[in-house]
């Protein structure tokens, strides 16, 4: 019977990539000569080369848009002279403070309005309602009773991660299978063991959506907070290089963030890849 | 302690619903001997499944008396084992992650117990296996596993090779007989199939609907192993169906009760 299934489970996906290969051979033609890694990259590179093409022949200005070799030249110098790390290292610090004080904090929340209805009937309605306030408009108000300082943007960050953990946490709360909930009380799990042993893991896959999403929400509202005034910082890298319009560095700055934001993101999603292998659901 | 291990006596349920109360249990007496195999078998509706939940503490809002071991039934607990239609595994646990269920594999004692009953229903070479890549049968395995591991008082089942083939179903009966012979657990079977209730009760309990009451307890008097095609096995087969013509309600294979 095992062998079977063993069977089964190897045979299929095995022909229906050989077909869709072939398929995609027929349909790709004069692409089937560039490398298969290449196919994504093709787009951008047309690009970069029209665009430095653009600025070398004088098509656009230095000021309005810097050739990419030159942006390239920029991020070196930066790099070699240590003031890139100095900045990033600022930055990351004050967004990874931010994202974990807001998650920690969204994750508990989440939780207690998840498992309590007397909390969720009280609470979650003003929680409801304060989401629906743009967060960046809050940013006068906490500069005004928080100051610039680094407590005040620590806040704000925290404030962004807050809410997408706290909603998802919630959400994977409320879908934990009550057939499952049945089978922890036969089988005399605690309250604790309740909540670690079936909560928490049904929970997960939510949680770490939440997770991700509040780690993009803490990159863009890192960027506000470091415009509105301070002496270091990615942010502050890229206003302070408008001011003097150094272009090449405020592309530096934009193409940091992209890094940093994609790096993070790849991160929560290798947690995904080895917390959720057990998940058997549609994987395209 | 007394010869019955479960005593059910003037039991009754009531639902409320929009349209009234509902009367799913009328006047319910049932005892069941320690160590016995007992099935019980009725049309949909007949409130098999509602007494197997209050036996298995799951449904505390009766009338009359349910005690287990002389004991009133309460609320859930590890001595009443109860295996479900699907297996309801965690799926985030491998095989033997799920049997011990809250238990630690890290006690010595745990880990043996697992093994052992890994071995006993068949399912070595899995233990690593998550809930996705078994088979109906196999998972229900598990979960029949997970149950034994409480060594419960009383192992109640609700219809728990209903959503198997029939292959895998003939099989399963014969690796829960022989659970059954090795650790003399007593079990309450709840099934809407006749064959499974002859094949495996040592008493066949066959209830009626509207309102959900035993019509008649049948003991079947044939050792095991028993054969599915001898004579007396189709005499006594014979006997059940009987039963359930003299009733109102003769339509057997209306469906699953749920």
């Amino acid at each position: 019977m095992a062998q079977l299934i063993h069977q089964e489970v190897r045979g299929e996906p095995d022909t229906s990539t050989v077909k869709t290969s072939l398929k995609y051979r027929k349909e790709l033609g004069w692409l089937n000569r560039v490398p298969f890694w290449l196919h994504g990259l093709l787009v951008p590179i047309v690009l970069l080369i029209i665009w430095q093409i653009a600025g070398d022949t004088g098509l656009v200005t230095k000021e309005q848009l810097p050739t990419p070799l030159a942006i390239m030249k920029r991020f070196i110098e930066l790099g070699a002279s240590g003031e890139l790390y100095h900045h990033l290292g600022v930055s990351a610090l004050r967004a990874l403070s931010g994202f974990m004080l807001g998650s920690v904090i969204g994750l508990l929340v989440g939780m207690f309005i998840g498992i309590g209805k007397i909390i969720e009937r009280t609470l979650d309605p003003s929680l409801q309602m304060l989401r629906t306030v743009p967060l960046l408009a809050l940013i006068p108000l906490f500069i005004l009773w928080f100051g610039i300082g680094e407590f005040s943007k620590v806040l704000m960050i925290s404030l962004g991660a807050f809410f997408p953990v706290y909603l998802n946490t919630f959400l994977g709360i409320r879908s934990v299978d009550t057939k499952l909930y049945d089978v922890t009380r036969i089988l005399g799990y605690s309250r604790w063991q309740q909540l670690t042993k079936l909560i928490l893991p049904s929970a997960l896959p939510n949680i770490l959506l939440g997770l991700r999403l509040a780690m993009s929400t803490s990159w863009l509202v890192l960027v506000f907070a470091e415009l509105m005034g301070t002496s270091a910082g990615i942010g502050y890298m890229i206003e302070d290089a408008r001011t003097y319009s150094n272009t090449d560095i405020v592309f530096v700055g934009i193409i940091l963030f992209a890094l940093v934001g994609s790096l993070s993101d790849i991160a929560v999603h290798a947690l995904e890849k080895r917390w959720l292998s057990w998940q058997d659901t549609f994987k395209g | 302690m007394s010869e019955h291990s479960l005593v059910i006596e003037h039991l009754n349920r009531t639902f409320a619903s929009p349209a009234g109360p509902v009367h799913a249990l009328s006047n319910i007496q049932l005892k069941v001997k320690q160590g016995e195999f007992v099935t019980l078998i009725g049309p949909s509706g007949c409130g098999k499944s509602t007494l197997l939940k209050i036996v298995g503490g799951l449904d505390t809002g009766y009338e009359g008396k349910a005690e287990l071991n002389g004991r009133p039934i309460t609320g859930p607990g590890i001595e009443k084992g109860v295996i479900f239609q699907e297996p309801r595994l965690f799926p985030w646990l491998t095989v033997e992650k799920n049997i011990a269920a809250n238990l630690s594999l890290k006690n010595p004692a745990v880990r043996r117990r697992v093994d052992e009953l890994i071995e006993l229903v068949r399912l070595k070479g899995f233990e690593k296996a998550y809930p996705r890549e078994l088979s109906g049968g196999m998972a229900q395995r598990v979960a029949i596993a997970r149950a034994l591991l409480r060594s419960p008082d009383v192992l109640l089942l609700d219809e728990p090779f209903g959503a198997l083939d029939a292959f895998t179903r003939a099989h399963m009966q014969e690796v829960l007989l022989d659970i059954w012979q090795n650790n003399k657990t007593t079990m309450l079977f709840v099934t809407h199939d006749l064959d499974e209730a002859v094949f495996l009760g040592e008493k066949v309990v066959i209830m009626n609907p509207r309102p959900g009451h035993i019509r008649e307890i049948l003991p079947i008097d044939l050792p095991f192993p028993r054969s599915r095609t001898g004579a007396s096995f189709q005499e006594l087969r014979r006997l059940v169906l009987q039963a359930f013509e003299k009733g109102e309600e003769p339509a057997l294979d209306l469906g699953a009760g749920i």
